[in-house]
């Protein structure tokens, strides 16, 4: 699978359109993004001569073999180090920040909606949708590995949604997202739910270009949660506590869990609820009113540097 | 195992600078609080740059230190998880080092 946005090989990201049609790969026309071209280059290159590469990228330049690099041993002989610097995640990073670019310019605001599979992510989005219809345009992006199930769920309530299928992979990056947002072309001011990949660990990494983070943990889960996915509940901006219809039957200690997700990010908001019931729904629903649409707060939410905000 | 594509974008970026030449080292900064496993990523590199001009190299990760400084109490102290908890009691740090995920430089033939 291709790092940047998925494509790319046997087990290729696949983005429906709004009827629910599932297509491998957009055309490059359609979603245009660059893609570091893979090498070799197909020049000639004989090693039995010294030679130089005219090799300009703006970089810095090679250093004669032997010149050490702050904090790294000296080249081997005859060899050269070339200095990077770059976070790996820059690429992904970019894109991101299109994105959130994008969805501002069109007064768009986006929640990334993360858990562990089972949370209940697709039931508490299919019952928001119904509770605000006629106050807000919702729109709906799914990620998952493989089906439209989920989408299918959203489709009922009558709002548009575009499935993305990972495939092999374990979360959505900012290059599916780019290609998905391209799909499903979501009405100006309108909001837009982004159910990421069931994963506690590997969504956390991966900027999207979000409004805001909200990561969904279920009573059935444990209490533990916060302390044994740290890097999810220090990138969340609201964390919701799901099923709580289910509390007089589990060992679940909301005290305890809250208390931990705020030692690892102490402003983060923790909502409890049942999307079964719709007990505690309306806190939910107000923490949405209360998010500001990015025409009116133009600064939007920070980019996480590296994927992770803390 | 996002490792698995962050290695890819690894392994594109130094092909994107080094072109076709023979890459006989990468050296990376991979910071505790980063989520990147520097193990799951000596695993990765192996196959992901196999038939590539990075096959073979040697994967250097230099594992920095996570650092917080407390607005609390002022101190600067090493981060031993990631709880983000100064010695003083309070929460109000801020993250000095340890999010790094950075090749910092590569070493060709």
């Amino acid at each position: 699978m291709c790092a940047t946005c998925g494509c790319g090989d046997d087990a290729g990201t696949r983005v429906s359109d709004l009827d629910g049609t599932v297509h491998d790969i957009l055309p490059a026309a359609a979603a245009p993004h660059e893609h570091p071209h893979p090498h070799p280059h197909e020049h000639p290159h004989d090693h039995g001569h010294p030679h130089d590469h005219e090799h300009d990228h703006g970089h810095p330049r090679p250093q004669s073999p032997g010149t050490a690099d702050a904090g790294h041993s000296p080249a081997a002989e005859g060899r050269t180090l070339i200095s990077l610097e770059e976070n790996l995640l820059a690429k992904n990073d970019l894109l991101a920040a299109r994105n959130r670019g994008w969805l501002e310019g069109r007064g768009i605001q986006a929640f990334n909606v993360m858990s562990s599979p089972g949370a209940g992510k697709t039931t508490l989005l299919v019952r928001t949708i119904r509770e605000l219809a006629g106050e807000l345009v919702i729109g709906v992006i799914e990620g998952d590995q493989e089906t439209s199930l989920d989408a299918d769920r959203i489709r009922s309530t009558g709002r548009p949604v575009i499935q993305i299928n990972t495939g092999a992979g374990c979360h959505l990056d900012a290059g599916m997202l780019q290609r998905a947002l391209g799909a499903l072309d979501p009405v100006p001011g309108s909001t837009l739910f982004i159910e990421n990949v069931g994963n506690l660990v590997c969504p956390a990494l991966f900027d999207l270009g979000e409004s805001a983070r909200v990561v969904v943990i279920s009573v059935t889960e444990g209490d533990d949660k916060p302390q044994k996915y740290p890097h999810m509940f220090l990138a969340a901006d609201l964390v919701i506590i799901n099923k709580a219809d289910l509390l007089p039957y589990v060992e679940f200690d909301v005290e305890r869990c809250v208390r931990q997700a705020r030692l690892l990010n102490p402003g983060v908001d923790v909502l409890t609820l049942s999307a079964t019931t719709g007990d505690g729904m309306d806190g939910w629903l107000e923490w949405i009113r209360k998010n500001p649409h990015p025409a009116a707060a133009a600064a939007g939410s920070a980019p996480r540097s590296g994927g992770l905000r803390v | 195992m996002h490792e698995l594509s962050i290695t890819q974008s690894l392994v594109e970026a130094v092909l994107d600078r080094t072109g076709g030449r023979s890459v006989t080292g990468v050296n990376l900064r991979i910071g505790p609080l980063s989520g990147v496993l520097p193990d799951a990523m000596r695993f990765c590199f192996e196959v992901v740059s196999a038939d590539t001009p990075l096959a073979g190299a040697t994967l250097t990760i230099d594992e920095s230190e996570g650092r917080a400084r407390c607005r609390s109490c002022r101190d600067e102290f090493v981060l031993e998880d990631m709880f983000l908890l100064c010695p003083c009691g309070s929460a109000d740090v801020e993250v000095v080092s340890g999010r790094e995920l950075q090749v910092t430089s590569v070493e060709v033939a």
